[in-house]
């Protein structure tokens, strides 16, 4: 879980906008359907959940199963109205919890 | 006296007694286990995935409309399939989009992925990537912050599956 997720933000919008964002975090996400070489079934370990919060208010959180793909990917939507900071989440079933955040100046 | 035994064996047999009863009980305990074993090995149905949405969007009755699912006719690699919904709505505080559920018809399980919005995500549209066993359908529901319910639904024809392997 030490690898960097990638996010893409507009560093600037005009008031009132609708920005799109992506995110994109290395991960295999194990689905827990799959049997190593000794027979055993390799047990699940993916990502399950992804919020972003903009200035500390939700703005999308989402619960994932392991039919998402590998190195999970996403594009969504963000209305802004103000400046400030995207914080991005993402949590494993371990517990392990991976963050990182952008700013975006609204004019 | 192996021949007498075995025609009272025979006759037993036919009519139920003790060990006919037994016997019965057991292969019924067979076909119980069998039962409840076969839904967990194999894969999701319409029906599990349709009880799934259901259960997600708290709902029974579905609109159709407002809701586009894009998805590719053919996906050649069905470990990365880009889907993308998206519903029409003003995503304003009096009418926004609460959630979006995908879910798979055909997969090990039917659960995909469950998006939860709120009026700041200014535009209800997600896109990512899944994985398809196998060709199948994609199910978006949508849910709006009135309760009501919309769904649509694509098929996905996989030629390499992208679960197991």
């Amino acid at each position: 879980m030490a690898k960097k997720p990638r996010v893409k933000v507009p560093s600037s919008a005009k008031k009132g906008d609708v920005i799109e964002i992506k995110t994109l975090i290395p991960h295999k996400m194990e689905t827990g359907q799959r049997k190593g070489k000794d027979g055993k079934p390799i047990p699940r370990f993916i990502i399950n959940k992804v919020e972003v919060t903009f200035n500390g208010k939700s703005v999308i959180t989402a619960d994932l199963h392991p039919a998402i793909a590998a190195n999970p990917y996403f594009s969504f939507h963000a209305r802004v109205t103000e400046s400030g900071t995207f914080n991005f989440t993402w949590t494993d079933d371990k517990g392990g919890k991976v963050t990182t955040s952008k700013k975006i100046n609204v004019s | 006296m192996s021949k007498v035994i075995e025609t009272s064996e025979l006759k037993k047999d036919v009519s139920v007694d003790r060990r006919g009863a037994l016997r019965l009980l057991g292969l019924g305990a067979v076909a119980a286990t069998a039962g409840t074993l076969a839904p967990m090995r194999a894969s999701a149905t319409p029906e599990s995935a349709g009880l799934l949405m259901d259960k997600l969007s708290g709902s029974k009755s579905y609109k159709s409309g407002k809701v586009t699912l894009k998805t590719p006719a053919i996906a050649e690699n069905g470990a990365t399939v880009p889907v993308s919904v998206s519903v029409d709505s003003p995503m304003t505080d009096a009418n926004y989009v609460k959630s979006i559920h995908l879910a798979a018809d055909q997969n090990p399980r039917p659960e995909v992925a469950s998006f939860h919005f709120t009026p700041a995500s200014g535009k209800a549209k997600v896109s990512t990537r899944l994985r398809l066993s196998k060709s199948q359908n994609i199910i978006a529901v949508a849910v709006m912050n009135d309760g009501s319910v919309y769904k649509a639904s694509n098929l996905v024809k996989v030629t390499i599956g992208g679960c197991g392997g």
